[in-house]
């Protein structure tokens, strides 16, 4: 019940069947999928000031999302995105963009 | 009669997986984890153990060096576009930010079965979990006359950031313009598969501007270039005249005196000699009983990064027998880091580790001191098979040497030392 509350609370009830399908849902799993962007935009999605890459916290998770999208079919260009969000299954972007959208 | 912490304490001895009887799925991690090695993965794993247990777990990092002083970068250090300054930071945030104990010390044994450790300054931890993050170590075995202390200080190989950058750096501004610099590549794997040819580059780049008489000679034991081939193919065509590539050409002894690097067929005699010996894990992973692989590198459980036959014990870094095609590389370790210190909270809340974790790796490398190349890849855990994969279609490298990527490497590189020390 507490696992269900959590994702209607992030809007990911439409991934849940991905997630459960390997099996018990890890409730860190968001967290852990976001820290692989840390590198590059700051822990937590907090980047370093002034450090030229984009700070992620906070992000609207649509807006983030349609970047993705745009980055993986490659109607956005990039250097090095296009690459990194195609290693990434669907539900693993939502996840990483709602644990972004939730970090104020 | 047992407490609650010694309660969860066992139970996480016991292995993972244990159904703790009253205990929901998230319960709150206890206990103390080591973490031997302030390096990209050790400093990473130490902040966010503190950091996603809100605390609650303790931590004690012992790092024989009192800065950090970053392997990435330090090519550009050699190549004179950066100082030491810029590549060197302090512990103090993860102990004054983060609440890690830090310990200048080295840890000369593990005990694993009493979960203790042995610090050369005769002191003894324990421990609930341990996290080795040791690096590599040179095996100087393979390289006659490289025995003594002496040849070494004349040979550098300045493939751990310290005094031995600098050391080269003061080699090269003292060379002669006319001189040869020649750089030796061991067999793969190694730390850092592009940085041999990002640091010939960066060498041949002040030497066109300063000495323009000057040779770089880059002598690979591989048959050809192992990471980025193409784009370093391409820079190393923009320093015709300065710049020889050559393949299949092992190192097999050194005569220091002359600075001569002895091949199979061949003596080359340089001015500034640069070796970078064959690579091994860390001593304390190699002396610690655990399992390696081809006797240099550990065997690990890709969901926890623990030994495959030493329970407490989890591994991360370059020590670690890699999964296909990923490299040895700060960034990777940076991510060995988090799935480790992940799965430690997990196994200390009596929890099982997350089944499907994902790793992204992201290498730049100047070929001026203007232009970047990168190459990404990410590996998720394939369930069959145990251990994590490429995804097909993924990652990749530039299109070509570009300006904008030079910013992004340096944003990279403000970002992910934040990640791990502040």
């Amino acid at each position: 019940m507490k696992l269900l509350r959590w994702a209607a609370a992030l809007g990911l009830a439409g991934t849940l069947g991905t997630v459960w399908a390997a099996g018990p849902p890890d409730l860190n799993l968001a967290r852990n999928l976001a820290a692989t962007c840390a590198n590059c935009h700051g822990t937590d999605g907090r980047s370093v000031a002034g450090s030229g890459s984009a700070g992620l916290a906070g992000t609207d998770k649509d807006t983030l999302m349609q970047k993705l999208r745009d980055f993986r079919s490659g109607a956005r260009p990039a250097t090095i995105m296009h690459q990194i969000s195609r290693g990434y299954t669907e539900a693993q972007l939502e996840l990483i963009a709602a644990y972004f959208a939730a970090r104020k | 009669m047992q407490n609650r912490r010694d309660f969860l304490k066992t139970a996480a001895r016991a292995g993972a997986g244990v159904a703790l009887p009253g205990c929901a799925m998230g319960s709150r991690p206890r206990g103390h984890v080591v973490v031997v090695g302030g390096g990209y993965g050790g400093a990473t794993a130490a902040k966010y153990l503190r950091m996603w247990s809100q605390k609650g777990v303790d931590v004690t990092l012992v790092e024989r060096n009192p800065q950090f002083i970053s392997c990435p970068i330090s090519n550009l250090v050699i190549g004179g576009d950066k100082q030491m300054a810029d590549i060197t930071m302090s512990y103090a945030g993860l102990r004054d930010t983060w609440g890690v104990k830090v310990v200048q010390d080295s840890v000369i044994a593990v005990d694993a079965a009493a979960r203790k450790l042995r610090l050369a300054s005769g002191g003894e931890l324990g421990y609930d979990r341990l996290v080795l993050s040791p690096g590599v170590d040179f095996m100087f075995e393979q390289l006659p006359g490289l025995e003594s202390e002496a040849s070494r200080s004349r040979v550098l190989h300045a493939w751990k950031a310290g005094a031995q950058t600098v050391a080269l750096r003061k080699q090269l501004e003292d060379m002669p313009d006319g001189g040869v610099y020649a750089l030796t590549i061991p067999r793969a794997p190694y730390r850092c598969p592009p940085g041999p040819y990002e640091r010939a580059c960066l060498v041949a780049s002040y030497l066109k501007k300063s000495k323009p008489k000057s040779k770089v000679l880059v002598l690979d034991a591989n048959e050809e270039i192992t990471s980025k081939k193409a784009l370093f193919t391409t820079a190393f065509e923009k320093y015709a005249g300065i710049l020889e590539y050559r393949p299949n050409s092992e190192l097999r002894e050194v005569d220091a005196a002359s600075r001569t690097a002895i091949l199979e067929f061949d003596k080359v005699k340089a001015d500034v000699l640069n070796v970078v010996p064959p690579q091994r894990a860390g001593d304390i992973a190699a002396s610690s009983g655990l399992k390696l692989v081809n006797k240099r590198w550990v065997d690990i459980d890709w969901l926890s990064f623990e030994s495959v036959n030493t329970p407490g014990v989890h591994v991360i870094g370059d020590a670690i027998f890699p999964a296909p095609t990923m490299p040895k590389s700060g960034h990777i370790a940076n991510q060995h880091a988090k799935i480790a210190a992940a799965a430690i909270l997990n196994l200390l809340a009596g929890e099982a580790p997350n089944p499907e974790p994902v790793l992204m790796n992201t290498c730049y490398s100047f070929v001026d001191s203007q232009n970047v190349i990168h190459v990404s890849s990410i590996h998720q855990y394939d369930a069959a098979k145990k251990v994590v994969l490429p995804v097909p279609g993924s990652g990749g490298v530039s299109a070509a040497a570009n300006e904008l990527e030079a910013k992004y490497a340096m944003a990279w590189a403000k970002n992910i030392w934040a990640d791990m020390l502040v």
